[in-house]
């Protein structure tokens, strides 16, 4: 149980923050006030101003007006260095560790430690300092190997002991469980209760509800750039905190609809890509949601790209509404009626630099064209049938999509699907790091995508989600496939004892 | 900074992604007028018009230049593209060619090294600034080879008149020049080719699982730098009277730099055609200017070196300001 220290003097005060971009206000007049050895939870739907309020707390990001105070004194915050300065470290989603360099040089890049002869490093003394340090952390790395080579969790630690090295009082983590399995979440957490009885203050950032219950004292809610309130973790409810965030009371979590399942369009049969994938075998209706379940490096999201053309299959086969087809390209794929909803939205989904619009109708510009010229008036009145149909939030289609929330962008891919008609779809954990509020709302997209006859292959790592929207269940571990449920068969317990190797009994 | 794509955006919004293209004109407009002042010589007509036959090599290359980078590639070979489809032109023209058919031979040589640097960055995989270097080594030397090192000229007055003639007073080259930035332009906001030619340069990958052929279309994106090389050969080989190997030294830096001063980002994805014009334009007026004022070619370099940078640095601040 969180404990809140309830007299606990408070250590940052952020008085009045107000930040606009053009056309934008992304903060008006926020307050944050951490106090020394808690862990605030900071919460919000995309696009709320955490990031905002983060950067301009880590000097990224200047302030348009406001004050910071740290410890009584007040801080400017002009750069990352003043910030750094002040004892604030901010972990990124995305690390900021230099991948070749070793875990020593890392921790201390920047404020390398001399040695007697001018312009040399001190190595020795670096990687015993690091080593120092790691141990406070209880984690076995050595100082000595190079990051690129580390898993997703020892990056973090490594991030963490950075922050631990410039003694900073107030560490902001944004979404670390994220990329990280059930026992390395288990695990930071461990060593963010350590670092709490320290009397560090955390920042956390997280989307995933339980977790917040578990390691958070207090939590501050932010809407639409506004502060909503502060209140104390153990006396509020998830679903006071979602009404907090939302404004409104999200009556049912899954608003599952089951449809009358239909013809077969999608049949597998021993798909193989060796050391990935090993004979995989299943069929996908018309009208169905199939969840795809498994733990990290099971083979799911390498089952879509085989289906999907990206990568080749060494054996197998495919047949697309009665017909057997190999897939060879995503080009193919897309042709034979495929859609595929990447994991990785801003990296696969989008081509950021470009419109909402654009990116809409990249994969159908040939409805939009004739003889290779665009037509933009077509382009542009289904591109808003689409942006309204799936009701994304954007000050208009020329707006690019690096502008947009997550839930957002998410939308926009799923929009690019739609205006290709594809009707077997891909998704590949639809609605990771997106806000409840969207994620709802891409639920109930799934809903009526089935009611339209289209089949979806949903692979996703929340379990409830999982067992929420799904008609069948699959569950894949070490590339095979090792359970199969009905939506009444499938149970946590049941699926998490196939996605762990156990044969179902 | 928005490249210059109205396509499906509002009308008033339409101004919006202009800004870059503004300023970069402001440039130039502020330049020639400060040029008026300083020298009686360069507004006139006939100075103008040098200006612009002036500017016609550079701003044919700076074209392709300007595809290639949007899509987030370079072309390193295209000075020496240019010398290699003068040369074949030149040896067509003599061996006895009608104009038409030599003129297509050099531009088939230009394309068709464009399409070995598309095959060895596409199948080969390798980077373009490595593939495109060593197309720069090959097909220089290939000019070389084919001419023995000696410039071929004399040339009759029909093939000549690309780069001599005029059309209701403007010379043919100028005309030609303002259709194909037309066509260029028209190509890259409204047809297909554009704006896969912007998805790759944004997110291969992304581009990629959408469906697009993006082989194929890198592929016709270096075949097109290719075939501008070619082209820009035929107008130097006419102006000269002569092609000559060792042609087109360093104007693929030229190309960049053109390309660059009008706001195209190195990164890819963003870009305009019309603002490689307006670069291409900087860079004539500033060495016609130069010249007129006097000033040796030694100090003009240093010169276009700093308007380089500056233009990148300027765009860079205001680009930072609006973070």
């Amino acid at each position: 149980m969180p404990t809140v220290i309830s007299a606990a003097p408070s250590l940052l005060e952020m008085r009045g923050i107000s930040k606009q971009y053009p056309g934008v206000v992304a903060l008006e007049g926020v307050d944050l006030e951490v106090r020394r050895g808690e862990v605030h939870i900071l919460l919000g739907e995309n696009g709320a101003g955490k990031s905002t309020l983060m950067k301009i707390l880590a000097g990224a990001v200047r302030r348009d007006a406001g004050s910071i105070a740290i410890g009584g004194r007040l801080c400017g915050m002009e750069s990352p260095r003043a910030a750094q300065a002040a004892g604030v470290s901010i972990i990124y989603q995305e690390f900021n560790l230099v991948p070749h360099l070793t875990v020593a040089e890392n921790i201390f890049l920047g404020r390398e430690l001399p040695s007697r002869v001018p312009g040399v490093i001190a190595g020795k003394a670096m990687a015993a300092e690091t080593e120092k340090i790691l141990a406070q952390l209880e984690v076995a790395i050595d100082p000595q190997a190079v990051v690129s080579r580390l898993g997703v969790a020892e990056q973090q630690m490594v991030e963490v002991a950075k922050a631990l090295s410039i003694d900073a009082q107030i560490l902001v983590m944004d979404e670390p469980t994220s990329a990280l399995t059930e026992k390395e979440s288990t695990r930071l957490f461990q060593t963010i209760r350590s670092l709490r009885s320290r009397g560090v203050a955390i920042i956390y950032i997280s989307h995933r509800m339980e977790e917040l219950f578990e390691i958070g004292d207090r939590v501050t809610v932010l809407r639409d750039g506004r502060l909503v309130g502060t209140r104390s973790i153990a006396e509020i409810t998830m679903a006071e905190l979602v009404r907090l965030m939302v404004g409104r009371e999200l009556t049912e979590h899954f608003p599952k609809q089951r449809i009358a399942r239909g013809e077969e369009v999608l049949r597998v049969e021993g798909l193989t890509r060796h050391g990935a994938v090993e004979g995989v075998s299943f069929s996908l209706h018309r009208g169905e949601v199939v969840g795809l379940a498994g733990l990290m490096g099971a083979g799911r999201t390498e089952v879509a790209r085989l289906l999907f053309g990206v990568d080749p299959m060494d054996s197998g086969s495919v047949w697309i509404k009665g017909r057997a087809c190999r897939p060879t390209s995503p080009r193919r794929a897309i042709r034979n009626g495929l859609g595929f909803l990447t994991e990785d939205r801003k990296r696969q989904g989008l081509v950021l630099c470009l419109d909402v619009g654009e990116n809409t109708c990249l994969a159908s510009l040939d409805r939009f064209s004739t003889f290779g010229v665009m037509r933009p008036r077509a382009e542009r009145a289904e591109a808003t049938r689409l942006s309204n149909g799936l009701r994304i939030r954007t000050p208009g289609l020329g707006q690019r999509v690096v502008n947009l929330s997550g839930g957002n962008q998410q939308k926009v891919v799923l929009a690019k699907w739609l205006c290709r008609n594809a009707d077997i779809l891909l998704f590949d954990e639809p609605t990771r790091g997106i806000d409840v509020g969207s994620k709802v709302e891409i639920y109930q997209l799934m809903n009526q995508l089935a009611a339209e006859g289209k089949a979806i292959l949903m692979i996703s790592s929340e379990l409830p989600e999982v067992l929420g929207m799904s008609d069948r269940v699959l569950v894949m571990c070490r590339g095979r496939l090792t359970g199969e449920f009905s939506a009444a068969e499938a149970t946590q317990e049941a699926v998490l004892k196939c996605a762990l190797g156990a044969p179902p009994s | 900074m928005r490249s210059w794509r109205p396509s499906i955006m509002t009308l008033p919004r339409r101004l919006a992604p202009y800004a870059r293209q503004f300023g970069t004109l402001a440039v130039l407009v502020v330049l020639g007028i400060a040029l008026t002042i300083l020298t009686p010589y360069f507004l006139t007509v006939a100075n103008l018009l040098n200006v612009a036959q002036q500017t016609v090599i550079n701003a044919v290359i700076a074209v392709g230049m300007t595809y290639v980078i949007i899509s987030a590639g370079i072309d390193l070979s295209v000075g020496s593209i240019l010398a290699f489809a003068g040369v074949v032109l030149a040896r067509a023209l003599h061996a006895g060619l009608p104009v038409p058919v030599a003129i297509g031979a050099g531009l088939a040589v230009g394309i068709g090294c464009g399409v070995v640097n598309g095959l060895l960055i596409t199948l080969g995989r390798l980077p373009p600034f490595i593939a495109t270097l060593g197309m720069m080594s090959i097909a220089r030397g290939a000019a070389l080879l084919a001419t023995d090192g000696r410039p071929i000229s004399g040339f009759g007055s029909g093939f000549r008149w690309i780069a001599n003639g005029q059309l209701a007073g403007i010379p043919v080259a100028v005309v030609l020049l303002a259709a194909l930035y037309a066509a260029a332009h028209f190509a890259l906001v409204r047809t297909k080719f554009g704006r896969y030619v912007f998805a790759i340069g944004g997110n291969e990958e992304a581009a990629l699982l959408s469906g697009v052929p993006v082989r194929a279309y890198k592929i016709a994106i270096y075949a097109v730098g290719g075939g501008l090389a070619a082209l820009s050969a035929v107008f130097l080989t006419a102006r000269l009277n002569s092609a000559q190997p060792i042609a087109g030294l360093s104007y693929e830096l030229d190309a960049i730099a053109a390309t660059v001063i009008g706001g195209t980002s190195l990164m890819g994805g963003e870009g305009s055609v019309i603002g490689t014009l307006i670069g291409a334009l900087i860079m004539g007026v500033l060495r016609n200017g130069l010249n007129l004022l006097g000033v040796s070619s030694f100090v003009q370099q240093v010169v276009i070196g700093v308007v380089i940078i500056a233009a990148v640095l300027l765009d860079t601040i205001f680009r930072r300001r609006k973070r």
